[in-house]
C-alpha cells in the first residue's frame, strides 16, 4: 500500500468521531497534518473541545488504522493552535449531520467579544421547520445545544458554531 | 517556584478547582438541562486545567504530568484565588460565583492572546472560545434571576453581595503579576479591572440588582493561603489516586 500523504488522510477517513459516528475526523477538521517521516508516521491532531472526551479515542484508532495499513506505529500529537472552529467542518459532513438528525453549524463562528448573541433561525433537522426555540445552549456533548421544534414537537441538537 | 511555573498554576488552579466545585453539580441540577449545563461548563473547565498543567509540570521540570499536578499537590501549593474554591450554596450561589469568575476569565485570556509564550497563547485561543458561552450562560441567568421574582431578586443580591469581597483579588496584581506583565507572558490586569467593572456592572444593571461597593477584599489563594473549603474538597479529589498511586485508568 503506498505510504503518502493523500492515501493516508483517505485511511483515516475510516476514523469517525465517537460521539457522533456518521462524521470522520478528516471531514472535522481534526486532522491538521500528516508528516512523513522515514520510519514513522507523525499525525497532527486538534481537539473540538478542550475537555473533549473523544479525543483520547480518537488518537487511538488514529494509531489502530496506521498500524493495520503500514505495520508501523504512528505518532499523534495535539496542536491547539489554530483553534479548532466549526467553519472547517466541510460541506458534505454538514450535510451527514442533517442527515442523522442534527441540525449543522449555522453561519460562520461569531464574534466572541459580543455578551449576548443574536438568536439564530435554526431549521429542525427532522422537518424543516425554522419554527424552533433554544432550550439551552449545553446539550448532549460539548459540542451540542438544544433546541426543540414547535412543529414536528421533536428536541433535536444543534452543532454550535465555535 | 519560578516565576512562569507559579504563574500557570494560577491559571490551571483557578480552571480545575472551579471545575471540580461546578462537577459537584452532576446530579443535583435545579433541572435537566441546567445539570448538562454545569457539567459540560466543568468539563471545559477541566479540560483547560489539563492543558495548563501538563505545561506546569513541563516548565517545573521533574516529569510531572498533569495527574501529579492535580492529586499530589496539597493545598498550600494550589494558587487558585479564593472566589472559586467557595461552596456549591444554592443555584444562584453558584451563578454568581460563575458570573465573577467568568467575566475575569474571558478578559484574562483575551489579553492572553497576547503573550509572548506560544503555549500560554495557544490555551488562551482555545480556551476563549469555551469561555464565551460560559459568560453567556451566566450573565444571562443573572438577568433571569435578578429581574424575575421577588424571591430571586433578593436572593441573587444577595449572594453578589457575599462574593463581591472575593473579586478584588482576582484583579489586583501582585508583585508575580507585575513580573508577568514585564516578562511579556502575562496579563496586565489594571488594565483589565477596568474592563470587567464596566461589564460587571452593566449585566447587573440590566438584572436590576446593585453593585456592590468596593469594601475589604478577601485575598491569599493566589500565594497558596487558602479557606478551610479547599482542603476538603481536595480530599474528595484527591483520595483515590492517593490510595492507589499506581493505578491506571
Ligand atoms: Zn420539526
Amino acid at each position: 500500500m503506498e505510504r503518502n500523504e493523500a492515501h493516508i488522510l483517505e485511511l483515516l477517513t475510516a476514523v469517525k468521531d465517537p460521539e457522533i459516528p456518521v462524521l470522520n475526523v478528516v471531514d472535522m477538521g481534526v486532522i491538521r497534518k500528516v508528516d512523513l517521516n522515514d520510519d514513522h508516521i507523525v499525525v497532527t491532531i486538534t481537539p473540538t473541545y478542550s475537555g473533549c472526551p473523544a479525543m483520547d479515542v480518537i488518537s487511538m484508532n488514529v494509531k489502530a488504522t496506521l498500524k493495520r495499513a503500514f505495520g508501523e506505529d504512528a505518532e499523534v500529537v495535539s496542536q491547539l493552535s489554530p483553534a479548532w472552529t466549526t467553519d472547517w467542518i466541510t460541506d458534505e459532513a454538514r450535510e451527514k449531520l442533517r442527515e442523522y438528525g442534527i441540525a449543522p453549524p449555522e453561519g460562520k463562528s461569531h464574534d466572541k467579544s459580543q455578551l449576548f448573541a443574536e438568536p439564530k433561525v435554526i431549521a429542525c433537522p427532522k422537518c424543516g421547520s425554522e419554527n424552533t426555540t433554544l432550550v439551552s445552549e449545553f446539550g448532549s456533548t460539548s459540542c451540542k445545544a438544544h433546541y426543540k421544534c414547535s412543529d414536528c414537537l421533536e428536541p433535536f441538537d444543534y452543532f454550535k458554531c465555535i | 517556584m519560578e516565576a512562569k511555573l507559579e504563574y500557570t498554576l494560577r491559571i490551571a488552579d483557578n480552571a480545575l478547582i472551579l471545575g471540580q466545585r461546578l462537577g459537584e453539580w452532576c446530579g443535583h441540577g435545579p433541572a435537566l438541562e441546567e445539570d448538562i449545563a454545569l457539567t459540560n461548563i466543568s468539563l471545559d473547565l477541566i479540560g483547560q486545567a489539563r492543558s495548563l498543567l501538563t505545561y506546569a509540570g513541563e516548565l517545573e521540570g521533574n516529569g510531572r504530568d498533569e495527574d501529579k499536578m492535580a492529586f499530589f499537590r496539597d493545598a498550600h501549593d494550589f494558587r487558585n484565588v479564593l472566589l472559586v474554591e467557595q461552596k456549591n450554596g444554592h443555584f444562584g450561589d453558584t451563578i454568581a460565583r460563575q458570573f465573577l469568575f467568568d467575566h475575569f476569565s474571558w478578559l484574562f485570556y483575551d489579553a492572553l492572546l497576547k503573550s509572548n509564550d506560544d503555549t500560554l497563547r495557544a490555551i488562551a485561543e482555545k480556551s476563549i472560545k469555551e469561555v464565551t458561552y460560559h459568560r453567556r450562560h451566566s450573565s444571562e441567568w443573572i438577568i433571569r434571576l435578578g429581574d424575575g421574582t421577588e424571591e430571586s431578586h433578593s436572593k441573587i443580591q444577595e449572594s453578589i453581595n457575599e462574593l463581591w469581597a472575593f473579586t478584588g483579588e482576582m484583579y489586583t496584581p501582585d508583585k508575580l503579576d507585575q513580573q508577568a506583565l514585564a516578562d511579556g507572558y502575562g496579563v496586565d490586569l489594571v488594565q483589565l479591572s477596568e474592563y470587567w467593572k464596566q461589564n460587571v456592572a452593566g449585566v447587573l444593571r440590566q438584572a436590576t440588582l446593585n453593585v456592590p461597593e468596593d469594601g475589604w477584599m478577601q485575598k491569599g489563594g493566589k500565594k497558596g493561603i487558602h479557606s478551610e473549603h479547599l482542603g476538603y474538597m481536595l480530599a474528595e479529589m484527591q483520595h483515590i489516586p492517593r490510595t492507589y498511586p499506581d493505578a491506571q485508568w
